[in-house]
């Protein structure tokens, strides 16, 4: 019966608005109206407002008007009997709140700014449990996992169900659905974020259950993450309401589960929500709106048994969700991923410098093994007492008559994610530096180290089962054994390095095209070639090629380069043939060496983003994990807000940090010479690299003359560094010219 | 003596109407029995005294010139091999009934646009600053129409676009919409406004109309003894005409009216004789340009009109309404209307109808016979349209001054209160209703206002909960059963599960018969449609307007086109059009240019067209190959509404949207297809 969720929506929709119009009255009079409002870390100001408003939040004052507008939304009461029409009015409600509700949480931010624990994890010892508001990094980062499919979609909690097993179910069951799980509000005093930590779950961004706040207001957040993904990924201008909302209704797919007694806060809650398509499910006894339209399939589903709600959930959202069954005692999915072992729970551990850990991929012939077959020598698990340290060498080798030996540090790379999605094993690093930490409750579920093998082996055919067709694990536990696979390893990785380093454009004739963005930036298309990496940071020349040999018709194309029309800055006919086709006509080229002529399009997702510095004569770069400002004159998420979503952007590009070293990084702007300033984590992460393709370029000392934030974060404060240094950009030709 | 005596004789068997037999509601039937006892003659009276003329109702007596009217009847058993019927000048049975048909699409289309005139020149005197009476109540509408007639809403200043001055703006579109009617180049602007196909279709017919009042002259021309006889090429120029009309003089009549009065939104009224109340004055509004009544409403509820009906002994001031100014009223304002148009005279029968103001259409000259047998002040209003009879009072209203002359009417009410009889007889029949439905407020009402979108109907379409979308509108003809085939054709409809829309005097009689209420849904709608109303909170049956409003419809359905998923034409939609009860000639021009923009439009009663088989053909098929619409008739309200029933079964095969939609469940891969 909509009609009763219209009364209680709209009902709703008065109290909340009525409350922070209270809060407000009261912040504004116990505070300077010129009082800062921000959540952390954002360039998107309080990002519902500023997303479907365009208006930007910036003090207590620039409160009043979106309050305003919330008032101006309310809509009449509805009638018992001859009513007026009520879905929009409902709809509207509900929005109000939504914007009452992120108004709330801002002037929380002033009024209360310690609340919220800032960090991608809780801290539970501190009693640190909500971490409030995602900030620009956490959403680019986690964005992309929206983009390429590992995080289908994420199920907005609120309340608590009737047990923290129950709870637990629930959120497990979503985790191995790869959800992601935003939980907010509580019920009769608890919370699910309470029941997951007494049942034991390890909670936080890392393994995708969210603890937003204590209150609906803070269910806000999930939405102030739904939103500015299409701001970033398809550059929708904000206040383009209809837009935005409707990116979020084909292309986010979001649900809410609400667990326990529905009153008319959550009421408004669930109608705003709808304006998203976000869908409803409760377990309780709710009016239901089952037609379609605003939602793409029922609107609000009610009395949901707990041990269906995931199933029922995805369905209703209209989401496809692919499990990977693996026959392993425990649970497994990318959820997991971010999942600790801490000091109390561990069991046993291998690497982190306590033992050698050696991991290695080699191509094998069809004769020479035998598929699924796991060998373990030396002593097991179960052989093991607990806090013990063991050798590990992981020896995989793989046969397939379209494998190449060049796919095998592909292969070899997904070993870190895929033993981290086990739930109960941690893995860090990897080649010789690999650390593996087994938890108590992994090996009480009965693990042994056999089911890493079983979980390369179904994984490696699942996910490359084009390219291979026989997989053979070997556990080495004998430190003899493992030493000497190491000694052969490195060989292999030294090897390896040399022949992707050797690489040159020049050298190619094929280059791979990159739509996996297209999922969320429509008209962007990225070009891959040997010297310049995707510009996230996770695909480069071989990892499209190999995509391609696994999915051929999939988001990596082959790409002939053709005629050369510009070898300085770049450009090559094939590639602009296909960009112009790939991205609908909306890009008819660009240049791959060059950010001041035409340069490579973005879609959001880059690890950097360079820009131009005229009076420094050069160009700086900034990484997404810096979020001060830099001497462009612009953080790195107002640099991205400027130039996401597929447009070329002259004087601006992003990039890969590992293409900041490659020989053909802005070679047509005169390549990495003119870089004259970067954040210092980045410029230490990538430290070896700069000084190595320094000696190249003749500047050995390039690393200590190029300036970061220590120096100064204007170009005025730079540019006396920079000359005293000698850096060679002030050399060379005008940038500008 | 022996004369009086012979009167009387005759005089005594005269048949008179069986209250029950002629309407199918009780306010009605009473009134009508109250009036057959006072021995005043109504028009359900003389409908069973008079018969209609059997040549005419064929559609084949020529009366084009002097040397007829010559009858070309179709013989009893029909014609065997060639028709060699024909009129001394060799006019074919099929010439005579188009012209016929054409000379009833050119009065139709004639009456709607003389309305969108008077309208337009309203607006103007209103852009050009020279009346105080009436203002621009909606500038979001004039700001969406203006680019229509190519008038700038932004300016560049310095690079920069700019609002431009909204006087500037109003007054240009007011200039270019009056020329709409005697421009002597070009084509009508709104043209543009039909889904891009459709206008293709008709550049290609040749058929884009130049300007309105050149496709009525055109029409009396071609018509004339003696020039156009070719049927086919007649009904191609009744399209041109037509569609003059739907999407020239009857739109502009919707827009300039919701500028300058405000575009309507959902609002409570009720509707049927019972409004009226014996201790109010009640001034009934009749015709159909809302020029006359908005002032007339401004009026009775202004203090000052309120304070001397008080001082006259009444409680109030009660307005209803009838006919299409009844639904203007009811649109803006909430204002019921008292009745259809059958129950004008009834009004007056009450013995409680202070004064009755009538501008154009539709009104009976008889109301004068019957308000001599009463109080009533029976005031014409319009310098076109007067009456002979000595007890009509005119009072000419004109736009200069509307308020003036308003109030004027109002005091001539007031003080006729105090004469009413003792013979005051209001029947106690009302029904409440939601009516105030438009084009922009069913948007706004599909999703709110960040996701108001006519997709949401849409997908209920395509999902099947509601099967498809019917107008029903039109006339009440005193040869049918007052409202029965209006209200059985409606319900079958929304049996059914299609979502109807409403204008005219069936929106009337759907309210008079409690169909305009959202609890109506649950009782005789189909299970699917009746989810959707309550989802929505919506009646099953939306009241668009007056007769002039079904440009709304034609909008509406190109917003669906628009909204996607349902083909790119509006001849790709699961519509259909309706008028059971038809009688005006507004209907048939009406009737052309919804058939013309691709809907089949089904009649009730009969259609002047059976004494010219061929005729009828082409219209009620071979025009289907032309525009994917077409006429047809069928006077059983039941198969009437299975025939309309069964067309939209037909559209939704061809959209393949006939079997039950599945649940596409999305991964990535369909994310990464999916269009920008």
């Amino acid at each position: 019966m909509s009609k009763l969720v219209a009364f209680a929506a709209i009902q709703g929709g008065y109290n909340v608005v009525s409350e922070v119009e209270g809060d407000l009255r009261n912040v504004l009079a116990a505070y300077n109206a010129d009082t800062k409002v921000a959540f952390p870390n954002t360039g998107y100001y309080l990002p519902v407002i500023y997303s479907l408003t365009g208006h930007k939040v910036e003090t207590l004052e620039d409160l009043q008007k979106p309050m305003e507008f919330a008032r101006g939304l309310l809509p009449p009461h509805i009638k018992r009997v001859n009513h007026l029409p009520y879905l929009g009015p409902l709809l509207d409600a509900g929005m109000a709140a939504i914007i009452a509700y992120e108004i709330k949480e801002g002037i929380r931010a002033v009024t209360d700014p310690d609340f919220y624990y800032p960090h991608e994890d809780p801290d539970l010892d501190a009693g640190k449990i909500w971490v409030g508001p995602a900030d620009d990094i956490i959403l680019r980062k986690r964005g992309i996992e929206f983009v390429d499919g590992t995080a289908p979609g994420f199920a907005a909690i609120v309340g608590a169900a009737p047990s923290p097993e129950i709870a637990k179910a629930i959120v497990e069951d979503y985790q191995l659905k790869n959800l992601y799980i935003f939980c907010a509000a509580s019920h009769n005093g608890t919370s699910v974020i309470d029941q997951l930590i007494e049942a034991g779950v390890t909670i936080g961004w890392g393994t995708r259950i969210v603890p937003f706040g204590p209150d609906i207001s803070s269910a806000v957040f999930a939405l102030g993450f739904a939103n500015r993904v299409p701001l970033i990924f398809q550059n929708i201008t904000p206040g383009d309401y209809k837009k935005v909302l409707l990116y979020n209704k084909d292309r986010i797919f979001a649900f809410i589960n609400a667990l326990g007694d529905v009153g008319t806060h959550w009421a408004c809650a669930a109608a705003g929500c709808v304006n998203w398509g976000f869908p409803t499910l409760a377990d309780t006894d709710i009016p239901e709106i089952l037609p379609t339209g605003i939602c793409t399939y029922e609107h609000v589903v009610a009395n949901v048994p707990h041990d269906e709600i995931c199933q029922k959930s995805v369905e209703v959202r209209g989401l496809k969700v692919h499990v990977s069954e693996i026959d392993i005692p425990c649970a497994f999915g990318p959820a997991f991923e971010g999942e600790r072992v801490r000091g109390k729970d561990l069991y046993a551990q291998c690497g982190g410098g306590k033992s050698p850990c050696t991991e290695l991929t080699k191509m094998a012939e069809m004769g020479d093994i035998d598929d699924g077959k796991i060998e373990i020598i030396g002593p097991d698990i179960t052989d093991l007492k607990e806090g013990d340290t063991f050798p590990l060498g992981v020896f995989v080798q793989i046969a397939g008559r379209e494998f190449q030996e060049d796919f095998e540090p592909i292969i070899e790379r997904q070993i870190h994610h895929l033993v981290n999605y086990i739930q109960g094993v941690m893995h860090i690093g990897q080649r010789d530096i690999a650390w593996y930490r087994i938890s108590k409750s992994a090996v009480e579920k009965g693990f042994t180290l056999r089911d890493i093998g079983v979980v390369l082996h179904a994984k490696f055919h699942q996910d490359f089962g084009k390219i291979l067709d026989k997989v053979q694990v070997t556990l080495y536990t004998k430190k003899k054994d493992v030493d000497a696979m190491t000694k052969g390893a490195k060989a292999d990785y030294k090897k390896r390095d040399e022949r992707v380093e050797k690489m040159t454009d020049e050298g190619e004739e094929i280059y791979y095209s990159c739509t996996l963005c297209q999922s969320f930036a429509p008209n962007h298309v990225c070009t891959v070639s040997p010297e310049r990496t995707g510009l996230c940071g996770a695909y480069n020349w071989m990892d499209c090629k190999a995509s391609f040999e696994i999915n051929p018709t999939g988001p990596n194309q082959p790409v002939e380069k053709g005629e050369c029309l510009d070898p300085v800055l770049g450009q090559w006919k094939g590639v602009n043939d296909f960009v112009y086709k790939a991205s609908r006509g909306n890009v008819t080229h660009y240049n791959f060496y060059s950010m001041l002529v035409d340069p490579m399009t973005t879609c959001g997702c880059c690890e950097c983003i360079a820009a131009l510095l005229p009076s420094c004569n050069g160009v700086m770069t900034v990484s997404r994990e810096f979020f001060d400002d830099t001497p462009c004159g612009m953080k790195f998420t107002t640099l991205a807000g400027v130039m996401g979503g597929g447009q070329s952007s002259p004087g601006f590009v992003g990039h890969s940090k590992f293409n900041i070293t490659q020989g053909k990084f802005i070679k047509g702007d005169g390549g990495l010479l003119r870089m004259v300033w970067m954040p210092k984590s980045l410029k230490e992460e990538i430290k070896e690299r700069i000084i190595r393709r320094g000696k190249e370029l003749g500047v050995p000392d390039l690393y200590d003359k190029i300036a970061d934030e220590t120096v100064g974060t204007t170009e005025e404060e730079i540019l006396p560094f920079l000359e005293k240094v000698g850096h060679p950009a002030l050399e060379m030709d005008p940038i500008i010219g | 003596m022996v004369e009086e005596e012979k009167k009387e004789k005759v005089a005594k068997p005269k048949k008179m109407a069986d209250p029950a037999a002629v309407s199918i509601d009780p306010a009605t039937q009473e009134m009508l029995a109250q009036a057959q006892k006072l021995g005043i003659d109504t028009i359900f009276d003389r409908a069973v005294t008079m018969r209609p003329c059997n040549i005419g109702m064929q559609g084949t007596c020529c009366k084009m010139c002097a040397m007829g009217p010559c009858r070309l009847p179709l013989p009893k058993a029909g014609i065997e091999g060639e028709d060699t019927r024909k009129g001394l000048c060799g006019a074919t049975a099929n010439t005579v009934a188009a012209r016929n048909f054409a000379r009833m699409v050119a009065a139709g289309t004639a009456a709607h646009s003389d309305h969108g005139r008077a309208v337009a020149e309203v607006f103007l005197s209103v852009a050009r600053k020279e009346t105080d009476d009436y203002t621009i109540k909606s500038p979001e509408r004039l700001l969406q129409i203006a680019p229509y007639f190519g008038v700038a809403t932004t300016v560049e200043v310095d690079g920069e676009q700019l609002d431009r001055d909204f006087d500037e703006i109003a007054l240009e579109v007011a200039e270019k919409a009056v020329a709409e009617w005697g421009k002597p180049e070009g084509e009508l602007c709104y043209l543009k406004r039909a889904p891009e196909p459709l206008y293709e279709r008709w550049k290609k017919l040749g058929e884009l109309p130049r300007n309105i009042d050149r496709e009525v002259v055109e029409i009396m021309h071609r018509t004339t003894m003696g020039v156009d006889q070719d049927y086919k090429n007649i009904v191609k120029q009744c399209t041109r005409c037509s569609l003059s009309d739907g999407w020239g003089g009857s739109m502009m009549a919707t827009d300039f009216q919701d500028v300058m009065f405000g575009a309507p939104s959902p609002l409570h009224s009720e509707a049927n004789l019972g409004i009226m109340k014996e201790d109010h004055v009640n001034i009934i509004v009749h015709g159909h340009e809302p020029v006359l009544s908005e002032m007339i409403v401004a009026a009775a509820q202004s203090r000052e009109m309120l304070d001397y009906a008080a001082s006259k002994g009444a409680k109030g001031i009660q307005l209803g309404g009838i006919c299409c100014t009844g639904n203007e009223m009811l649109q803006r304002h909430g204002v019921p209307p008292a009745g259809t148009f059958l129950q004008q005279e009834l009004v007056i029968i009450t013995g409680a109808c202070d004064a009755m103001v009538v501008d154009v259409q539709c009104v009976f000259q008889n109301l004068a016979n019957v308000a001599k047998c009463f109080h009533t002040k029976l005031i014409t209003t319009h310098p076109i349209a007067k009456m002979e009879q000595d007890n009509v009072i005119h009072i000419e209203f004109d736009e200069h001054h509307a308020m003036e002359d308003a109030k004027r009417i109002v005091t001539m009410a007031i003080d006729n209160f105090e004469n009413r009889g003792a013979e005051v007889m209001i029947p106690k029949h009302k029904a409440v209703q939601i009516a105030g439905f438009g084009v922009e407020s069913i948007k706004y009402h599909l999703g709110g206002t960040f996701r108001g979108s006519y997709y949401t109907l849409n997908d209920n379409i395509i999902n099947g909960r509601v099967r498809g979308v019917a107008g029903v509108v039109g006339c009440n003809n005193a040869r049918t059963r007052h409202n029965e085939a209006h209200i059985t054709v409606v319900k079958e409809l929304i049996k059914n599960d299609v979502l109807v829309l409403t204008t005219g005097c069936n929106g009337i009689a759907c309210a008079m018969h409690g169909l305009l209420t959202p609890e109506t849904a649950q009782v005789f709608c189909g299970p699917g449609l009746a989810e959707v109303c309550e989802t929505v909170g919506i009646p099953p049956v939306l009241h668009l307007g007056s007769c002039v409003d079904n440009s709304r419809i034609l909008l509406a359905a190109t917003e669906v086109v628009k909204a996607g998923g349902l083909g790119k034409d509006i001849r790709d939609l699961p519509a259909a059009g309706s008028a059971p009860e038809w009688m005006s000639e507004k209907a048939i021009a009406i009737g052309q240019y919804f058939v013309a923009s691709g809907v089949y439009t089904v009649f009730g009663y009969h259609m002047p067209l059976e004494g010219a088989p061929v005729l009828k053909d082409y219209l009620y098929k071979e025009l289907e190959n032309i525009y994917g619409g077409m006429w047809d008739c069928e006077p059983d309200p039941i198969k009437h509404a299975q025939k309309m029933i069964a067309h939209i079964d037909k559209k939704r095969k061809e959209l393949g949207i006939d079997k039950a939609r599945e649940r596409v469940l999305m991964d990535m891969a369909d994310r990464q297809a999916l269009e920008a």
